[in-house]
């Protein structure tokens, strides 16, 4: 079992290199895959993202669209240009207001909708997702003060 | 008059702390009156700057609404408690306590350091005199709390009511005592480059502050998760959201410091290593500041961010973490290495484990900074989620906690993993035993989470085996063996006790995770639910006032298991100045279980949207925490870690820690 100095050495920088290697492709697989795309409604019609991918998808909730039955509810989101109803079941956050910012999770449906797994709260009345206004402002509908 | 005293004091803290800085760098060879400069002008500051704090905070207590922060950050009729924490409830109050935090650990330095170089002090106290100036400065350029209003308006815009809780009284204190305590090791850090004195000597004087910071961290990390779990509602206690992983990267590369010092202290190697860290650790907690800070990534916890003032936190980032590399990379090959090991040793268990940290590390910094690359090359916006961080830094952990026992059982220089595993037997026994009882219980799941229940009964099970090996009960006898158990060095001891909280966590993260059950229902008054055994009955609900909100509150009666009924109540509040609503998540606690119950929107005439989950074993997250943080401080109690302890000491130690 002696092993020389220089075997020692190789030992543990094969070890250091092995660990490194495995880390490295463990990142890049889960950045390739696993990552989640934000999207405004009319960014999912141009890029034609397929029903049942995992994305984000934000823009403001369209006045008088929100209807509740119970714990299902039912929400139309656009930003300014394209409409797309989302369905949500669960208690959606306390900030969530008609013609304000939204962000959900979720995926597109076959027939067309977006069922939201998760909307995103927001902690401040003033705050507006960043993503949200950025969108906005490309689509030019943005309200909010300049930065 | 009080707030412009503070802010005069704050102005003469910053010029000190520039002529420290001056002083010390120019004259740190002469020692003398420039050694005793630098430790006073160290002491005064923290006078100075809390005197600055107590006339900010004072203002609170009394509303003075004339400063703008009070009006724009509290209300009279808050309550005092969130009066006070409503201080540092703003970026810029929360930016004066980091100096305020800064200032105390140079205070702290100069008291308790006596007994170091004079040199390697004021090199040190030099360096944290850069930071107190250039941090006294962002806040009294960029972010001064003590801009008064002419005339005063009558009352204030309250605190934002989510942060009105005890939560916020903990919660920035302690992490920012983690975050500033690497500032310590930092400058010392830049102190033994600069000076060129890197040796065994070196890492005892900087590991009492390592530990500290690290505990403190611990705590501060463990809090703000607990407090995100109870106050926002949706039963989440880590989102590997961006405001989380800044301040997990500091504790993960704190976590490789604390160990890699070891190596320096008991074998003078891994030195170069062991600087990278120190400046790598304090690096990823300034990230951190800034990322909250500035606000240039999507969070859910960001609170009163500002672009423009993060542009210039990144400036100073990069010329301290810059200048420091710059240092290093100038110096750092000047030093040499002692110690030759064998791959299998101590050494070599605590390298394995500074790089799966490291490795872990550069996972959360590559997933939280991707979506911002990726949107500056690309202009694609994207998240990077539970998912990523779960495969990246879930598949680093498990061949780390595989590993951890082993290690302490490892001999310096050349170990031998038979014995170890010999030794090990009966731990991996009892580890074998248990999961496979817990697959049994189960019904042999096709899952991996039964694994992840075996995987911390074995890091638990493991640090118990290392003390009682220690004690060589088998040897000795169990009357003697329980004399040397109680003999062991504290240092031996809390290694142990941390380890076994790691354990603890890890098991609370696989329970809450894999065996938790959630229901989303709509209840009528007077119907129930069943979740998980538990019935939980809706009594309906009343509407009553509190100290500066209305809140509409359901009352539940939970008839758990074993038949025994307690009330719950949930609230949803619209608090009176800011009008805003925030939901008061209803949480029983059984054991370790707890039931949570979040009360959601009308329904009906008398009925509500609940959402129910129960969550078996949650608290062992955070207790394994508050263990580990424990075991820190218990370290620091150990005489041998007393800064500046006469090396003898080190001789005394008994021999059952062979």
């Amino acid at each position: 079992m002696a092993m020389t100095r220089k075997q020692k050495r190789l030992a543990v920088i094969s070890g250091m290199g092995l660990v490194l290697a495995l880390a490295a492709a463990l990142i890049f697989t889960a950045l390739r895959d696993q990552i989640v795309f934000f999207y405004s409604p009319s960014e999912i019609a141009e890029k034609a993202v397929q029903p049942g991918t995992p994305i984000r998808m934000g823009g403001l909730v369209l006045e008088g669209s929100w209807k509740q039955e119970g714990e299902v509810n039912s929400f139309i989101v656009h930003d300014g240009q394209t409409r797309m109803t989302a369905n949500y079941t669960g208690i959606l956050p306390d900030l969530f207001r008609e013609g304000q910012g939204v962000v959900t999770e979720g995926s597109l449906q076959l027939d067309g909708t977006f069922l939201a797994t998760n909307v995103l709260a927001r902690h401040d009345e003033n705050y507006m997702p960043r993503e949200v206004a950025d969108t906005l402002r490309e689509q030019g509908v943005w309200q909010g003060e300049e930065e | 008059m009080l707030i412009e005293l503070g802010h005069f004091a704050l102005i003469l803290a910053f010029a000190l702390a520039f002529a420290q800085a001056g002083v010390g760098f120019a004259f740190w060879k002469r020692g003398g009156a420039a050694a005793a400069f630098v430790q006073q002008s160290a002491i005064l500051q923290f006078v100075l700057v809390g005197a600055s704090f107590a006339a900010l905070t004072q203002a609170f207590i009394v509303s003075d609404f004339s400063v703008k922060l009070v009006y724009e950050h509290s209300h009279s009729i808050q309550p005092m408690l969130y009066k006070i924490t409503s201080v540092w409830g703003n970026h810029e109050g929360s930016m004066l306590l980091f100096v305020l935090i800064l200032v105390l650990f140079g205070a702290a330095v100069a008291a308790f350091s006596r007994n170091l170089p004079d040199d390697l002090r004021t090199l040190v106290l030099s360096m944290q005199g850069v930071m107190v100036a250039a941090f006294s400065a962002f806040v009294l350029f960029t972010s001064n709390p003590f801009w008064r209003f002419d005339p005063a308006p009558i009352d204030g815009t309250e605190l934002n009511p989510v942060l009105q809780d005890i939560g916020l009284a903990l919660h920035p204190p302690l992490l920012y005592l983690g975050y500033v305590g690497f500032s310590v090791c930092f400058s010392f850090a830049t102190a033994a480059l600069i000076s060129g004195r890197i040796d065994a000597a070196w890492a005892r004087w900087v590991r009492p502050w390592t530990l500290a910071s690290w505990a403190f961290l611990t705590l501060g990390i463990a809090m703000g998760s607990y407090w995100a779990y109870y106050e926002l509602g949706w039963g989440g206690w880590w989102f590997w959201d961006p405001v989380e992983n800044a301040s997990f990267m500091p504790w993960l590369a704190g976590t490789a410091l604390l160990h890699s010092a070891i190596v320096m202290e008991k074998r003078n190697a891994l030195k170069v290593w062991t600087i990278f860290l120190a400046i790598i650790t304090f690096s990823l907690s300034l990230l951190g500041t800034f990322l909250v800070r500035s606000g240039v990534l999507t969070s859910v916890h960001s609170f009163a961010s500002d672009p423009t003032r993060g542009t210039v936190i990144l400036a100073m980032l990069a010329a301290l973490i810059g200048g420091a590399f710059t240092l290093f990379a100038l110096r750092a090959s000047a030093l040499r290495s002692g110690g030759l090991f064998a791959p299998i040793s101590r050494e070599g268990a605590l390298i394995l484990n500074n790089l799966f940290l490291s490795a872990a590390t550069a996972g959360v910094l590559v997933g939280t900074l991707y979506p911002l690359v990726l949107e500056a090359l690309t202009g694609a916006r994207i998240t990077v989620g539970a998912p990523f961080f779960d495969l990246t830094f879930g598949a680093l952990m498990v061949p780390l906690l595989l590993l951890i026992p082993f290690g302490p059982f490892l001999a310096w220089k050349r170990g031998d993993l038979a014995a170890v595993t010999q030794r090990l037997m009966g731990a991996i026994i009892a580890t074998v035993l248990v999961t496979i009882i817990v697959f049994t219980l189960l019904g042999f799941p096709v899952s991996l989470a039964p694994l992840g229940l075996g995987l911390g009964f074995w890091v638990m099970l493991g640090a118990i085996a290392e003390l009682f090996d220690k004690a060589a009960f088998r040897r000795a006898g169990f009357r003697r063996g329980l004399a040397r158990l109680k003999g062991l060095p504290r240092t031996v001891w809390s290694t142990a006790i941390a380890h076994f909280g790691v354990g603890v966590t890890v098991l609370g993260v696989v329970f809450a995770t894999a065996f938790q059950t959630e229901i989303v229902t709509s209840m009528r008054q007077g119907e129930s639910a069943e979740i998980a055994g538990y019935t939980v009955h809706y009594d309906g609900e009343q509407m009553l006032e509190g100290p500066n909100y209305i809140a509409e509150r359901g009352t539940f009666r939970i008839i758990a298991p074993w038949g025994t009924t307690s009330r719950l109540t949930s609230e949803r509040r619209v608090y009176a100045v800011s009008r805003m609503p925030t939901t008061e998540a209803g949480i029983n606690t059984y054991g370790l279980s707890q039931m949570y119950v979040q009360f959601g929107e009308r329904f009906g005439a008398d009925g509500r949207v609940v959402r129910l989950w129960h969550k078996p074993y949650v608290l062992l997250i955070w207790l394994g925490a508050i263990i580990m943080a424990g075991a820190g401080f218990l370290s620091l109690t150990d005489r041998r870690m007393r800064i500046g302890a006469p090396q003898a000491a080190r001789r005394k130690r008994p021999e059952a820690a062979q």
